[in-house]
């Protein structure tokens, strides 16, 4: 067996053009095994890119890593031995049923077929799939996709995972089991480095996490350090009558502290890191007979970590209008 | 996608985070698989689509149906005086050209595959680099197979009597069947090359129709002009149509089946190594 790195990910200067697109630019890692390691960035910031060339999909032009000990270019075979691979695009077969996928994935992985057999109908069972087994991938919704295609990656428990995107364009619901199996995976002592566009995402999961645009890391800490230094989420409330404002910024000073009175005169936000506390404390403004005509509550979203980090997109909202984080990105 | 959050509610509880814990705990790796069984599962695979689908052997059972009804009575009465005389001369002949249409369907095949994110997964994987490809090939031949039996079939309730009988159609169909998994190679590489399975799918016809045409699958060639008569008879479809109407007839030359079994190890020495390199650079 291989020695037991301290780092489970080294990489050095990784460098990828695609013609006349340099798609990654000189990307540092350092990943600590046991831990997840999130890489954030907007659409096209070389996150995918990143990532096949760490599983071997792809030759950097430039630069060099080690998975696991082991050299990408040199020893790619040892690599692909030790790591599997959740792709952006679902990384399964449509046309073939759930269990089908999954023999297939464990007979090629060397089990026998009786092995691949019992393997597939254990992982659909823990994986909540043991119903639709027999079905068509092309017919699972979203989140039965991204189960079976995590599932897939774990017929044969892999030393680190590499997660792309897992939850984009998923709902709330699915989301929260996909990354209820994600934490299960890191309890079992799988390394994993987890592409995603959403800070949320990366706060939920991640130890470390890099953040990357155009193909260069421009960032790098806990999820807690970056928050930080972006401001915590918020919960902004407009009133059907301004004349209620001072009334609504006492009920929600005292719900959640610190209360800002926006330009707008029906307007107000308040600090707010917790979903939970967001609604009860919209519930305390109803109670004590503030119209409200709407409100919103979100974390600091990746527009926001940019702005803060970078200075540039200078055309987004002022800094005390905080956007509320979507469950898409723009393209 | 196309189901119904209802759907997924009931279906599907999400994951139990014991069971999920319990299910990572309990692998040990196995010995890696070896070249022949990762090429046997993508074959097994190929099979399964074919299962799923069964609709796209409509391809490789109606169009050798029309062929020969359609050559056999619209130029039979022209070509060769008779329709039954016709037949006998045309039907080795339909066999290879069916046969080796539904090779240009594997790189077609294999383009949209690459379009799909398992693509991925079965690049990262530990295995033989080779074994997709050849799988799905292997998986194909079965394809090629029931095109050739739809051919013989209905040549024989038409009235077909070949010479060598079954033995000789059983071994024509074999060298058929081996020739088409050389020559898919060749499309396997055009699949990996362009963009589109439509490109695909054009290139590969505008490759193979002339080839077939120009060769003596429907006239025989001394009726043809000197220098197409030329070209026709050392056109490899010639002589793997030449080989097959000798093994049908029991006067099949060794040189011919030679010539037919080299061409189609140089066309797979050659491009199988180039298809694989195409395909791991992704
Ligand atoms: N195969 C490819 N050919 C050409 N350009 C590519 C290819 N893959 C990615 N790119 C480009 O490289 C950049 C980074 O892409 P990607 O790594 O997919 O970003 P992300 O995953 O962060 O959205 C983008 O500008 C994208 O258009
Ligand atoms: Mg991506």
């Amino acid at each position: 067996m291989a020695s037991q790195a301290p780092l489970a990910i080294e990489a050095t200067g990784l460098v990828k053009d695609f013609d006349e697109t340099r798609a990654v630019d000189g990307v540092d890692l350092a990943v600590r095994s046991g831990s997840v390691y999130g890489v954030l960035g907007p659409n096209g910031a070389g996150k995918t890119t990143t990532i096949r060339i760490l599983a071997t999909l792809l030759r950097p032009d430039a630069g060099s890593a080690r998975v696991l000990g082991y050299d990408i270019v040199e020893e790619a075979d040892s690599v692909r031995s030790a790591v599997s691979l959740t792709g952006q695009l679902a990384s399964v077969d449509e046309d073939l049923t759930g269990r089908e996928n999954l023999i297939l994935i464990g007979r090629l992985l060397g089990l026998k077929r009786a092995g691949a057999k019992a393997r597939a109908a254990e992982l659909l069972e823990a994986f909540g799939l043991a119903e639709a087994a027999a079905r068509l991938v092309k017919n699972y919704s979203g989140g039965m996709r991204r189960r079976l295609d995590i599932a897939a990656s774990i017929v044969v428990t892999p030393r680190l995972m590499f997660l792309d995107e897992p939850t984009a364009g998923l709902d709330p619901r699915s989301r929260n089991q996909v990354w209820d199996i994600i934490r299960s995976l890191v309890a079992g002592g799988t390394t994993i480095l987890l592409c995603t566009q959403y800070l949320e995402e990366a706060d939920q999961l991640a130890d470390g996490l890099a953040v990357i645009d155009r193909g260069k890391v421009i960032a790098e800490g806990t999820p807690g350090q970056l928050k930080a230094s972006v401001g915590t989420g918020a919960l902004h409330v407009r009133l059907l009558d301004p004349d209620q404002r001072t009334e609504a910024e006492r009920v929600l000073g005292r719900e959640l502290g610190a209360v800002h009175l926006d330009p707008d005169p029906a307007a107000l936000t308040a600090q707010c890191s917790d979903a939970d506390r967001g609604a009860e404390a919209v519930a305390a403004l109803a109670r004590s007979g503030v119209g409200i005509a709407d409100f919103s509550l979100g974390q600091p979203s990746l527009d926001e970590v940019f702005l803060a980090l970078t200075g540039h997109s200078a055309e987004e909202g002022p800094p005390e209008q905080p956007e509320v984080i979507e469950e898409e990105q723009p393209a | 996608m196309t189901t119904t959050p209802t759907t997924e509610i009931r279906s599907s509880p999400g994951a139990d985070e014991a069971a999920v814990r319990k299910a990572i705990a309990s692998t040990a790796r196995p010995p890696r698989a070896s070249a022949l069984s990762a090429a046997f599962t993508f074959g097994w695979r190929g099979m399964l689509k074919v299962k799923h689908v069964p609709e796209q052997l409509l391809d490789v059972t109606i169009t050798p149906v029309m062929f020969v009804l359609m050559f056999t009575y619209l130029f039979g009465g022209a070509v060769a005086g008779s329709t039954a005389a016709y037949l006998d001369y045309i039907l080795p002949g339909i066999l290879v050209m069916s046969v080796l249409f539904t090779t240009v369907y594997s790189g077609v095949a294999l383009n949209t595959d690459l379009t799909k994110g398992v693509v991925d997964r079965f690049r990262s994987l530990p295995i033989w680099r080779p074994a997709p490809l050849v799988g799905s090939l292997l998986g194909d031949t079965v394809r090629y197979l029931i095109a050739g039996t739809v051919i013989i079939v209905l040549g024989v309730i038409l009235g077909y009597r070949p010479g060598a009988g079954v033995t000789g159609v059983v071994a024509a169909l074999a060298l058929v069947i081996t020739f088409s998994f050389g020559l898919s190679w060749v499309f396997t590489t055009m699949g990996l090359l362009l963009r589109t399975p439509n490109a695909v799918m054009n290139a590969g016809f505008m490759g193979i129709f002339p080839l077939t045409f120009l060769s003596n699958v429907f006239v025989d060639p001394a009726t043809l002009p000197g220098p197409l008569e030329a070209f026709v008879k050392v056109n490899p479809i010639s002589i793997l149509v030449n080989a097959s109407r000798g093994l049908m007839e029991g006067t099949a030359s060794a040189g011919d089946i030679g010539i037919v079994l080299a061409t189609a190890a140089a066309l797979t020495a050659v491009f199988a190594p180039l298809t694989t390199r195409l395909y791991r650079r992704g």
